[in-house]
């Protein structure tokens, strides 16, 4: 044990990122192995080998196998065809379960992006840019079993007990019971995500917002904008690319967001979403062909969004 | 070069003084960031009150009740979790499984990056929208087939099983921001570069990683994150046993089967937390505006 | 390069230095020594945590020290998800609590645990364990589930000293019970404290509540074939179970709070009431673990027998017990797995944990002496004395029946105007869950 710890701290620290860099260094040698003129034909498959070599084990392949797996039956024995399909399609919560993933990908995602945006050229102008930044960020770094336990001191409906209701009990109003009537429930958890992912938006902004040239921004202020203009004409365009990446990474937590649901409501109440159908069906009902079916239903919910990204990339190609 | 560039940022420039730097044309920005985070910071403190507070009272009264007499604050939470006789194994198994399961996929991703922003081959805008496909797999249904893998290589229980588990993972995010990152960089750089004599991977080395660290950084940030914070991977790929698991196992377990204990969550998330602030901190000096232009100038 | 060394350098000697304390404080495992008859080690996931798993530890680290076995030990609150994936995955535990015999049922139903019929001698089980025991481990005639562990679900609790207080008494029978709770009511306090909440699992202290019902109102024959899916929810049995608990439960003169407290309130602080000063309410309905609650809420006011103390649920048309348990399967046929399994049956494992304290005891081997306090002792004589005992209906169900009942609850008290769409929906859950 001791022999061994020591052994895989120096693994850890040292030989790991020394084999990721080996294996750069490597590629230019197996590329001495090739005709010169083949070359640049080869390379970005030797750059991609390794990424693909873990996407393809780790995510392609069981998305495949959940492909079949929604063809199947419950426990996997025989095929049926598209009855899980259908089944699903008729069962009695599935279509609020859509409008809450729906309600999900509308207002957490629209807000997240843009908190993230204001936050981000806010902070970029004043001195204590970093604390701003760590507030927001902290609630992500609070595990969600702790971030559970937050939100129902905020949301109790006791209230002696729920932060929330003792504030508007300040103002007269009787306690409300947040998390039980839909849709209000869905909104009160969209607002628990939205307080855990702008940090992370707003992170990432920021450092897209550092690659701006401060000489451009400058030179369009000494042309006589104001900031305002400033903001709209030069930076927005410049910070497009990161709000896309951002944008779209947020619309996907939105489709998969499920520790908050879960923990909050379980579910009930009609807060289901995808990711909490998906749960239930698995590991409540133990029907895996089914559950295999919500989960492709989320892969083709983000069609949409590839969509938008293959024509973001048709037209950064266009203009590089 | 580019290291002079990194250390030296230019100062910060005033970026309102164009309209003159009287302090009340910037007071409704201050009062809007400070608001922002009072609204943010609410939560998290209840949290912080109630992580000093008796077990009993956070279990039947409200966390702003610690400031009415009498005042009852102990560290007892702090110390019930840190004297824990797994806390010290599990904290070393924890940095034992984040480090690897952020460096690795953040070179790995690097590369498939590089790749799809600065080389040319077929298929490269299908393979790249497949990346971005990939991100919305649900964990839960990528679970068994993995742990069916991870178990016939007899890899089940080890540290590996999970550094490989988190890099399939975290790929898609990470080839995703990156290559948005690579591919804003200058293309006259990288022709210069070439007509200089370096190779591909000496440019990646010595240009594209270092005018990334920004986008690297955050990256870093929300990977040791991710990770650190994981348990669900954890527990199915490397198992609860003493000997191998986590800061989030060890924590989970706080709670007993009826979820009583949970109020020592109050503390056992502060104590969890720490590292992933002081990698947030340690980054941040990265988050500095000009590495392009000093670069490019240079 | 080299500045990245330089981070890089300070961090790993740090890592160094934290591997070298934590191999110093190294002690052999429990099972390192022993006789070593069988050797080797043991895997075993359940959802005992913190005290609970100090208790389970103390209860099977006799039989690890005397076959010298290593147990690796993992705990896990999300059982069903850990389980089930790990059986699909290739990987299971050599023995597990199981979640309830609902789940043992699909494990069982999926080949996926081992027969018991040669591991364990059934004719020693059945000279300690009542006949009700071994029909609840078996699935599809087959006998693969051990219960460790039990609790009796229906006691109801109060406040001796607030009942002096305010005069009342413990009721003799059902109508007694009326009475009192009609009497608390004109008094101005609402009678019951109901604590509903508890996450993914919400509303299932409401399923304890019906079952109570169900067995006192139509008796044991209605509520098995309740459970096991041959009586409809629509049918007037299980109706009238969900009305009387609704009467109550969905009623703001009788609920703390009223209806949205019991829906919001946590299940464990479904009982904070009585300890109030005055009592904002004086009765609760609880299995007997919520003492556990009592003394962790209230540790200065909490006694027992003097702050707080249970009274059976009474009978109504039929008199009986509803009883929970926890139960242990074998996923792998190995001599330790075989050897832990005969271990667990046996008075003198189970002796351990329920001195303890927080277990009773399925063994008739178990002496009631062994009972470290008054109101466990008295729960296991009701358990005992019980004229019928039933197993917990919700935690009989197939999962999907079993989780749709806990949603009805939360549905029901929060609408109870819709009781038939709910009893409706029910039954077709029933329709395709019980399949198989």
């Amino acid at each position: 044990m001791d022999f061994g710890t020591v052994l895989m701290a120096i693994i850890v620290v040292i030989g790991v990122p020394a084999a990721t860099v080996g294996y750069a260094l490597l590629t230019e040698r197996l590329l001495k192995l090739v005709r010169p003129q083949r070359r640049a034909a080869v390379r970005p498959w030797l750059w991609l080998l390794p990424g693909f070599a873990f996407l393809g084990l780790y995510l392609i392949y069981p998305t495949i196998n959940t492909l079949i797996l929604s063809f199947q039956n419950s426990n996997s024995t025989e095929f049926v065809g598209v009855e899980n399909y259908a089944t699903l399609l008729n069962q009695g919560g599935f279509w609020q379960t859509m409008l809450n993933t729906g309600l999900w990908i509308v207002f957490f995602a629209a807000v997240v992006v843009l908190l993230g945006i204001l936050i981000a050229v806010l902070a970029d102008r004043v001195r204590y840019e970093t604390a701003v930044k760590a507030l927001v960020f902290l609630p992500l770094a609070i595990s969600f079993v702790a971030a559970g336990v937050i939100w129902n001191f905020m949301y109790d409906f006791d209230p002696d007990r729920g932060t929330v209701n003792a504030i508007v009990g300040i103002a007269g109003v009787e306690p409300q019971s947040w998390l039980t009537e839909w849709p209000r429930n869905t909104f009160m958890l969209i607002i628990v995500g939205i307080w855990m992912w702008v940090g992370f938006a707003t992170v990432i902004l920021s450092a897209g917002l550092k690659g701006i040239s401060t000489e451009l921004l400058e030179a369009a202020r000494m042309d006589g904008a104001n900031e305002l203009q400033v903001f709209f004409r030069i930076i927005l365009p410049l910070l497009a690319p990161t709000i896309a990446v951002v944008a779209t990474t947020i619309v996907i937590t939105a489709l998969k967001t499920f520790d908050i649901i879960y923990v909050m409501t379980g579910g009930n109440f009609g807060t289901n979403n995808l990711a909490t159908l998906f749960y239930a069906e698995r590991f409540r009902a133990f029907d895996a062909g089914t559950a295999a079916a919500v989960a492709i239903i989320l892969l083709l919910a983000i069609i949409p969004v590839m969509l938008f990204n293959i024509r973001r990339f048709q037209a950064q190609e266009a203009i590089r | 070069m580019t290291g002079d560039a990194r250390v030296d940022a230019p100062p910060r420039v005033d970026t309102l003084a164009g309209s003159g730097p009287k302090w009340y044309n910037r007071l409704p920005l201050h009062v809007a960031l400070i608001l922002i985070s009072m609204i943010w910071l609410l939560p998290t403190v209840a949290l912080l009150v109630s992580s000093f507070r008796p077990s009993s009272e956070i279990l039947t009264t409200g966390w702003w009740n610690a400031f009415t007499l009498p005042f009852q604050f102990t560290l007892d939470n702090y110390q019930e979790v840190l004297s824990r006789d797994n806390m010290g194994t599990s904290f070393l198994n924890s940095l034992f499984i984040t480090i690897p399961a952020t460096v690795i996929p953040i070179m790995v991703a690097a590369f498939a990056a590089y790749a799809f922003a600065w080389m040319e081959f077929p298929g490269r805008n299908v393979l790249f929208i497949l990346v971005v496909g990939l991100l919305v797999v649900p964990l839960q249904s990528a679970l068994i087939p993995v742990l069916q893998f991870t178990t016939n290589i007899g890899l089940t229980g080890t540290f590996p099983a999970v550094w490989l588990a988190h890099t399939g993972f975290g790929l898609p995010f990470a080839i995703f921001l990156l290559r948005n990152f690579f591919g804003a960089l200058p293309r006259e750089m990288f022709e210069s570069a070439y007509l200089d004599g370096a190779s591909p991977t000496t440019a990646f080395f010595r240009l594209v990683l270092p005018l990334s660290v920004p986008a690297i950084a955050s990256l870093v940030i929300f990977q040791f994150m991710f990770v650190w914070n994981d348990l669900l991977v954890a527990l199915i790929l490397v198992g609860g046993t003493q000997d191998v698991a986590p800061m989030t196992v060890t924590i989970a377990n706080l709670v007993n089967s009826l979820g009583q204990g949970w109020d020592r969550l109050t503390a056992a998330a502060f104590i969890s937390m720490a590292l992933p602030l002081v990698v947030f901190f340690s980054l941040q000096r990265y988050f500095v505006r000009g590495i392009l232009g000093g670069s490019v100038k240079g | 390069m080299t500045r990245t060394f330089k981070y890089i350098a300070p961090l790993a000697v740090l890592m160094l230095v934290l591997a070298a304390c934590d191999a110093g404080d190294e002690s052999p495992g429990p099972g390192a020594s022993g006789d070593g008859e069988l050797g080797g080690e043991i895997s075993i996931i359940a959802v005992y945590a913190d005290a609970e798993q100090e208790a389970f530890m103390s209860m099977i680290e006799p039989w690890a020290e005397e076959h010298g076995v290593q147990i690796n030990y993992e705990s896990t609150r999300d059982i069903n998800a850990v389980l089930t994936t790990r059986l699909a995955g290739g990987n299971p535990p050599d023995i597990a609590g199981l979640p309830g015999p609902g789940q043992m049922a699909e494990f069982a139903r999926n080949d996926q645990l081992v027969a018991l019929d040669d591991v364990i001698d059934l004719d020693t089980y059945r000279e300690n364990y009542s006949d009700a025991w071994i029909e609840l481990g078996s699935a599809d005639g087959e006998f693969v589930g051990i219960f460790t562990k039990n609790s009796v679900k229906g006691g109801i609790w109060y406040n001796p000293a607030a009942f002096e207080d305010a005069g009342y008494e413990v009721p003799e029978d059902f109508a007694g019970l009326e009475a009192l709770v009609e009497q608390i009511a004109e008094d101005g306090t609402p009678p019951w404290g109901i604590g509903l909440e508890n996450a993914a699992a919400s509303g299932w202290p409401g399923t304890d509540w019906i079952e109570d019902f169900m067995l006192r109102q139509s008796g044991p024959d209605a509520y098995n074939q309740w459970w096991q899916g041959e009586l409809a929810w629509t049918s007037d049995e299980v109706r009238s179970a969900f009305e009387a608990f609704g009467a109550w439960a969905a009623d703001e003169t009788y609920v703390a709070g009223g209806p949205n407290s019991a829906l919001n309130t946590a299940f464990g602080n479904g009982g904070d009431c009585l300890f109030e000063d005055p009592p904002e309410c004086y009765l609760h309905h609880q299995a007997s673990f919520i003492t556990s609650f009592f003394e962790d809420n209230f540790p200065d006011v909490a006694e027992s027998g003097v702050t707080y103390d249970f009274f059976m649920m009474p009978g109504i048309e039929y008199d009986g017990v509803v009883a929970g348990g926890d139960l242990f399967g074998m996923f792998n046929d190995t001599p330790q797995a075989r050897s832990l399994m005969q271990y667990l049956v046996t008075p003198e494992a189970q002796q351990i944990w329920v001195e303890i304290g927080g277990a009773l005891s399925p063994n008739k081997g178990v002496s009631l002496d062994a009972y470290p306090d008054e109101i466990s002792r008295r729960s296991a004589e009701a358990l005992i004395n019980a004229e019928t005992v039933v197993f917990d209906a919700s935690d009989l169900m197939p999962t999907e029946m079993n989780a749709a009942f806990w949603s009805a609850v939360l549905d029901y008290v929060q609408n109870p105007d819709n009781l038939d769409s709910i009893l409706e929906n029910l039954d077709a859950v029933q329709e395709d869950s019980y399949g198989g």
